[in-house]
């Protein structure tokens, strides 16, 4: 691996134990980086807007993205179509500090996703499990995240995604040595990969929570859970106070072991994302992209 | 065995953690107040992550004042990037300071964006050649009297120590060289 992909998995090593906002506007932004986020997500609509309105959904405008990127001194991240390189392209000639390759959005191939180590800026990929995981990261991925089911304010995805990664994580690291060519087999992902799983007991980039939180008990659940920071989609900015929201999940991934504080923090947050249960959604987006 | 404190409000303090394991220490996480104002500590270590973010949180979790009182009456500290925007007096392109303890005025991701991020192998004083990561790196526009300059890289300080604050624009704890966190423990 090149230097440049160290640096990029680096930039997510300083995002740990912090709270990455989807925003789509600068005034969000603003009010996101007021509150705490160690990053901002562009994008031009919310994953609850992008499920309501149906249709194709595609990388945002360019200028918008750039307009928050002036708003703000944090790092500014954005989403682009899985498959869609291009897109890709674009988001690094406007110098984007990560590009989310993700699900939020339509896939542009139902095959492929993008070659990661084409490029110079870092991205990061959703997985459910272990293998999904691991292939995103040996096409390239320098971060990972649960891929959740995005803009329902139903936690219950991200939680099975975030046990299944970390169980097969310790499946993993009890083997013998000559067990491990069987389960790159299985996993379907390179040797070299599994082999580095099994000696750390970890994955070898950062890994976050996304998809369905919406309070400051889910993101401290997720931290319990193994999650080493979060992404607040439609959580925030679709709830009743979403600047005391967003700082509350702030503090709560700080102190997510102190039920003192959760209990403090949880208190008057105003109306909660309204949310949709998994069995009543139509569309699952945690299932593209394998 | 020294006590080393890594305030742990946001950022990357783990791998902080494993270097000072390493070299023998025992680490204390800092994460509320309580523990600035009950744990004795030897010296503490101020990570990488958003300096905003840790600024805030600072605030928020009343740590700022008792923190900074520690620093000032003498407590060994060492800031890396996030860090030493911390520590540093004033910010040329950011309004706000912090615990403005260390005479340096800084600019905050100096470099530009992550294109911009870099690895190189650089002399260090007292050192000598260590690898150095800079990640949206700050770097040290000008310095006060006291302050003692340890290393510059293409023209820019990136690292500094005034009394009892060691500061650096780079991350060591992100490389496997121990050098600079042995220098922090023997300025205690």
């Amino acid at each position: 691996m090149n230097n440049r992909y160290e640096l990029n998995k680096n930039l997510a090593q300083m995002l740990k134990g912090g709270v990455i906002m989807d925003v789509t506007t600068p005034e969000q932004a603003r009010i996101a980086q007021k509150a705490g986020a160690c990053a901002v997500m562009a994008l031009e609509r919310i994953p609850a807007d992008i499920r309501t309105a149906g249709g194709v959904s595609r990388m945002s405008d360019p200028k918008m993205i750039k307009s928050i990127q002036e708003a703000v001194t944090i790092p500014v991240m954005a989403k682009v179509r899985i498959g869609h390189f291009t897109e890709a392209q674009i988001l690094e000639a406007i110098e984007i500090d990560y590009i989310d390759e993700s699900e939020v959005l339509s896939p542009a191939d139902d095959k492929y996703h993008i070659d990661k180590n084409q490029f110079q800026v870092p991205f990061v990929c959703g997985a459910k499990n272990l293998g999904e995981a691991l292939r995103r990261i040996s096409e390239g991925a320098a971060m990972i995240r649960t891929k959740g089911e995005p803009g329902t304010g139903d936690v219950v995805q991200a939680v099975r995604h975030m046990r299944m990664i970390n169980q097969q994580i310790r499946q993993l690291a009890n083997l013998r040595e000559d067990e491990l060519y069987q389960s790159a087999k299985e996993l379907q992902v390179p040797y070299d990969l599994v082999q580095y799983v099994h000696q750390n007991g970890k994955l070898p980039v950062v890994n976050f929570a996304a998809g369905g939180i919406a309070t400051p008990a889910d993101a401290a659940l997720m931290m319990q859970l193994g999650a080493e920071g979060i992404f607040v989609g439609s959580g925030i900015f679709k709830s009743g106070d979403p600047q005391r929201r967003a700082q509350a999940i702030v503090k709560a991934v700080t102190n997510f072991n102190d039920r003192n504080i959760l209990a403090e923090l949880s208190e008057d947050l105003g109306e909660a994302m309204v949310g949709i249960n998994e069995q009543e959604i139509d569309v699952l987006m945690a299932l593209r992209g394998e | 065995m020294k006590r080393i404190g890594i305030l742990a409000v946001q950022g990357a303090f783990f791998e902080h953690k494993v270097m000072l394991k390493e070299l023998g220490a025992e680490v204390i996480e800092i994460r509320q107040k309580n523990h600035l104002e009950n744990i004795e500590l030897d010296g503490i270590i101020l990570p990488g992550g958003e300096s905003t973010v840790i600024g805030k949180l600072l605030r928020e979790l009343d740590m700022f004042n008792p923190l900074k009182q520690l620093i000032d009456d003498g407590l060994p500290v060492f800031g890396t990037c996030a860090g030493l925007i911390l520590l540093a007096k004033e910010s040329i392109n950011e309004d706000e300071s912090y615990l403005a303890s260390m005479d340096i005025s800084i600019k905050r991701n100096a470099y530009g964006r992550q294109l911009d991020s870099f690895q190189v192998i650089h002399e260090f004083k007292d050192i000598g050649e260590i690898p150095m990561i800079f990640i949206r790196a700050p770097y040290i526009i000008s310095t006060g009297n006291e302050v003692e300059i340890l290393a510059i890289v293409d023209d820019n300080i990136v690292a500094a120590k005034q009394n009892n604050m060691l500061v650096t624009s780079f991350h060591p704890e992100l490389s496997k060289d121990l050098n600079v966190h042995k220098y922090f423990l023997n300025m205690i």
